[in-house]
């Protein structure tokens, strides 16, 4: 017969149950937080436009990107920020040939990940 | 590249006929935003929350006001070369591919233009 050993064999990754290594997670986090602070890069121009349109534009810019909710896309912002650096810098490296193993790229996850988290609260602390 | 042409191999345009141009940009650009950045977040950074006297305290200065303008140009460039890549990666659709790569490319000067001018009217207004 020829599924006589069929609950032995591998199976082949499907999609929706495939969990996708810290790599593939990282790159697209890459493009997310890319794209997501198209977000940011509005609310900050328009914290500068409102400033150079009057004192009440300013003031509500200011109001609206300090409230509880501006505080929370302004620190997300500048996380993804942060995150797009530090992994901007990796693929830098990548380009310029080093650090391409599959071993050094697993490692190069958690710096970029831990340096993110490191450079945001030192920001935090900075400006606070 | 024995089976190029001659003609293919001088032009150096590869096979999307673009060259190189779009992946330098995202590159110097990218470049140029590991200085701007910190310049750039930490004084906008503090002068968020204290209301429109700070920003104009910190925008009144060529220092401040150089380095913002030159962050949010570049940043609005590396955006827009961004998201053009998304786009172009994600919408099959010719016509609707076409329709949002043409408003991204206005959508990335006019930010960009935008946040100079917000910049460059806080100084000059100082």
């Amino acid at each position: 017969m020829a599924d006589v050993n069929r609950g032995n064999r591998p199976l082949s990754p499907h999609l929706q149950i495939y969990r996708l290594p810290m790599t593939a997670r990282l790159s697209i986090l890459f493009r997310i937080t890319g794209v997501g602070m198209t977000l940011g890069a509005l609310l900050v121009t328009w914290r500068l436009i409102a400033g150079a349109v009057s004192p009440e534009a300013s003031a509500t810019a200011d109001a609206v990107l300090t409230s509880g909710l501006g505080n929370l896309v302004m620190l997300g912002s500048l996380w993804a920020l942060m995150f797009h650096a530090c992994n901007g810098v990796r693929h830098l490296v990548w380009d310029a040939g080093f650090g391409f193993d599959l071993a050094t790229a697993e490692k190069s996850n958690m710096i970029v990940v831990g340096a993110s988290v490191v450079l945001t609260l030192l920001v935090v602390l900075i400006i606070r | 590249m024995a089976y190029k042409t001659d003609y293919a191999r001088v032009r150096g345009l590869g096979s999307a006929h673009e060259g190189v141009g779009h992946w330098w940009t995202q590159r110097l650009t990218s470049i140029a935003l590991i200085v701007l950045t910190p310049l750039f977040v930490i004084p906008f950074g503090r002068a968020l929350g204290n209301g429109h006297e700070a920003l104009v305290a910190t925008y009144s200065s060529w220092g401040h006001g150089f380095v913002a303008a030159a962050f949010l140009l570049v940043g609005a460039v590396h955006l827009m070369h961004g998201l053009q890549v998304v786009i172009e990666d994600y919408v099959p659709n010719h016509s609707l591919r076409t329709a949002l790569l043409v408003a991204n490319t206005l959508f990335g000067w006019t930010l960009g233009a935008a946040g100079v001018l917000g910049v460059a009217t806080l100084l000059f207004s100082a």
